[in-house]
């Protein structure tokens, strides 16, 4: 959850010594900087578990036994000499009910406020340690959590738009233009904080509008693009995202979701505009849609992304959610040795003993050559919005029409097609539960599987290409879910948008479906009591 | 040298006697006289009449969507600055649909020319009134005449202060020559608005209507005030004075934008190994 600096502002960490991929509803400790935040998740704080609060800035005492009283601001001010640090205070405080040393804070303040001189290095980490002594000290029912000291696994810390945006820049792309709009913004701010070291062109569009035509601009002039947007600014794209279609001009979008309709909430989550982007623009023309489940998978979808947009000359989406977009999580790694980079771009060299070159020339796989203007030699590439002939002039009769149709679409489709990877499936290999997902819910689907799986046959079957779906002859996941005795779609919208997209494509229809559009993710607990209406 | 062979191209689907034929033969001659090759010059357009122009010359072209002129030109002249780019739009299109991207084109200031063909009046969709139409004229869609003043681009660029700003009229293609090779040879953004009468909808502002009323500006008029090149921006009426209003020099986008420095993005490499360091930053 993002403010900026009005209003209620939370941030929640899950920690573990397992692998974790969700968020909960419950809270061990509640670590509460006013009032506010202590009426507002009160209620969250499990059976045994703590608020850490200062009486002193809450204004109010609380006497019930899971309140700890500390004064975050008496120590900041007499310790760091500014109450300001009243949050490294509490930092240090909720590291010491959890018996986790404080090095790994004293590196961060380091690291954070070296900028700022050493003094005030130094007051941070006089402040951290004294909220540290004191919990230890002053907190008689601080038990231990069954956390044990990290062993300080090297561990990256990183969000779905920074894997979106490492995904582009390690894919070759050059060229980012956007028009701020939350949660998609962050890419353009790490493509913009990279683009000193890797040589990238950032542009902030005066709208959405110019950041698409722009990104199509850039594309069409041989540059590997990409724009990004939310809903709203999507909504903007449409017409240019026909464009990319009819020009065949590669584009690969980022749609960070939040929920809708109009601005909605603008710092919150949902899985609502699947079937508008899968429908977005008008006439008929082919597109990928991916939705990674985790920041990891991000990074190689995006990397896809870029290929396939090339390969194919088609525009393909990352579609995501502001849960994932914003959530920052640990990894080991990413998955470097299978970035792939094929170069489909044609230059003088490439062109070499073709006489005639024609932009849109007629082929089976429907792919025609893309040359760069200007770097071309003396070949001249043409392209145009409206119907075009093999040059890409304007032409009005219906033989090329059909003949168009059939290139840029119709033979490009079961191609693309086959590029799509089968669903995941996860749990039981012949399971007579399905739970199904897509995009963000991943971690959260898995996890709960986890919990039920030991006594009854349950897999989690999960999308992250999700449009067009893969070909069944490698996995019939259709067949798994038609064996199966209970199936259940997951998702964060209202409608079951998902669900309708695999039934008009496939027939299927789920036999459950679990809804979630309250603006928030999906939590442990909140997904394992609305499977327990059904398991 | 390139002649008028080289830049040939399909033939004009416009009414007979439209000022967009002018237009088209004299673009033709500015590049030839300039030495400019077909495959050294992007066309980029949108939807209109205009629009269809670079169907009808020999060179790249990407002939967009209605009043996305500017965003596609700008892009594409910063992913390769080495081409020669000329943005082509109709009054409708570049001052109605896409008149934000004219206010902010002007602010980036990139090196490309845009030329919009003014007939003031939309003629693909057959006769509305357009931002430039005069105020009070009766369409098949204004039956009470045109309730809004008339748009004035040149006195909005000059205040905006975009780095060239031009008038010719179709009419006279010697000058409109001399314009369009200083537009395009100027460094920065250039506007030429080009008087071009539509002899199929535009029954007010005809060839004769345009002749009775225009003069150059002469040797004495100087093209480097601001102020002074907003007050002749204003005149209009019985006398419609054509040229180059205002002129300065400020530096162009692509010298701004550190990436492209060394040369064009088009031609730079790409290798995966060598931005692979780029993940260490996260542990």
């Amino acid at each position: 959850m993002s403010r900026i600096r009005g209003g209620h502002n939370f941030y929640q960490i899950r920690l573990s010594d397992q692998k974790i991929s969700a968020s909960r509803e419950m809270l061990d400790i509640l670590l509460a900087l006013d009032l506010n935040t202590i009426e507002t998740h009160r209620k969250s704080v499990k059976d045994g578990g703590f608020i850490l609060y200062d009486s002193e800035i809450a204004k109010k005492k609380f006497e019930e036994p899971e309140f700890i009283d500390i004064p975050f601001r008496k120590m900041a001010l007499d310790v760091g000499k500014n109450s300001v640090m009243a949050n490294t205070v509490a930092t240090g405080a909720a590291l010491g009910i959890l018996s986790i040393g404080l090095e790994a804070l004293k590196n961060i303040l380091r690291e954070t406020f070296e900028r700022k001189g050493n003094e005030i290095v130094q007051n941070n980490i006089a402040c951290a340690e004294a909220g540290y002594n004191y919990a230890v000290k002053n907190c008689p029912r601080c038990e231990n959590f069954g956390i044990r000291e990290p062993e300080y696994k090297r561990l990256m810390l990183i969000t779905g738009l920074q894997t979106i945006g490492m995904g582009a820049i390690m894919s070759g792309c050059k060229f980012y233009s956007a028009y701020p709009m939350s949660p998609s913004t962050g890419i353009m701010e790490y493509f913009a904080s990279r683009a000193e070291e890797y040589n990238l062109v950032v542009e902030q569009a005066e709208d959405e509008i110019a950041a698409i035509n722009m990104a199509i601009g850039a594309s069409f002039a041989g540059v590997r693009a990409m724009t990004g947007t939310s809903g709203g600014g999507f909504a903007l794209m449409v017409e240019g995202l026909s464009l990319t279609g009819m020009t065949e001009t590669p584009l690969v979008i980022a749609e960070m979701q939040r929920p809708g309709p109009a601005t909605g909430f603008p710092t919150r989550t949902e899985q609502g505009d699947l079937l508008f982007i899968l429908h977005a623009g008008h006439g008929e023309f082919p597109r990928v849609i991916f939705e990674p489940g985790t920041p990891k998978q991000a990074f190689y979808l995006t990397n896809r992304a870029f290929e396939l947009a090339e390969k194919y000359q088609i525009p393909v989406f990352i579609q995501s959610d502001q849960y994932l977009a914003e959530s920052e999580w640990t990894f080991e790694n990413l998955d470097l040795e299978n970035l792939i980079y094929n170069d489909y771009r044609m230059r003088e060299e490439d062109l070499k003993g073709i006489e005639d070159y024609k932009r849109y020339k007629y082929s089976s796989t429907g792919i025609s050559l893309l040359a760069i203007p200007g770097e071309a030699g003396k070949h001249l590439v043409v392209a145009d919005s409206d119907e075009h002939d093999e040059e890409g002039h304007i032409v009005e009769d219906s033989e090329t029409r059909i003949k168009m149709v059939q290139k840029r679409l119709l033979n490009k489709l079961p191609l693309v097609k086959k590029e799509i990877e089968a669903p995941l499936l996860y749990g039981d290999s012949s399971p007579k539960i399905v739970i199904v997902g897509h995009g963000s819910t991943y971690g959260v689907i898995k996890e709960v599987i986890d919990t039920i799986s030991k006594d009854k046959k349950v897999a989690m079957l999960h999308f992250s290409q999700i449009y067009p779906l893969s070909e069944r002859d490698r996995f019939d996941y259709i067949g798994l879910l038609e064996n199966a005795d209970l199936t259940i779609c997951i998702e964060n919208n209202a409608t079951g948008q998902f669900a309708k997209l695999i039934r008009a494509e496939t027939g299927f229809e789920f036999s459950h479906q679990i809804s979630k559009y309250d603006g928030r993710p999906f939590t442990i607990e909140n997904l394992k009591e609305e499977l327990h209406a059904y398991i | 040298m390139p002649t008028s062979e080289d830049y040939k191209g399909q033939v004009p689907a416009w009414c007979p006697g439209c000022g967009n034929f002018q237009i088209l033969s004299t673009i033709k001659q500015a590049l030839i006289e300039l030495g400019i090759e077909p495959w050294e010059v992007l066309v980029v357009s949108g939807i209109g009449q205009a629009g269809k122009l670079p169907h009808y010359i020999n060179c790249h072209t990407f002939n967009g969507l209605h009043g996305r002129t500017l965003p596609v030109a700008t892009a594409a002249k910063l992913a390769n600055h080495s081409l020669h780019i000329i943005a082509v739009a109709g009054d409708g299109d570049c001052y109605g649909e896409g008149g934000n991207h004219f206010l902010h084109a002007i602010r980036r200031n990139p090196n490309i020319s845009l030329l919009v063909h003014n007939n003031q009046v939309y003629g693909l969709t057959k006769g509305q009134a357009s931002p430039t139409t005069a105020e009070g004229t009766y369409t098949t869609i204004q039956p009470y005449g045109v309730l809004q003043e008339s748009m004035n681009p040149l006195a909005m660029a000059i205040s905006q202060n975009c780095s060239f700003v031009a008038r010719g009229f179709a009419g006279d293609q010697e000058h409109l020559k001399e314009l369009m090779k200083a537009a395009i040879t100027h460094k920065g953004f250039a506007l030429l608005d080009i008087l071009q009468p539509c002899v199929t909808f535009n029954k007010i502002n005809t060839f004769k209507w345009y002749r009775d009323r225009v003069y150059k500006l002469g040797n004495d008029y100087d093209p480097s005030n601001q102020v002074k090149a907003f007050e002749k921006s204003l005149e209009w009426g019985d006398k419609i004075p054509n040229g180059i209003f205002y002129k300065h020099e400020r530096d162009i986008f692509e010298e701004r934008v550190p990436a492209i420095q060394e040369k064009p993005l088009v031609r730079q490499k790409f290798s995966i190994e060598e931005v692979k360091h780029e993940i260490e930053k996260f542990y």
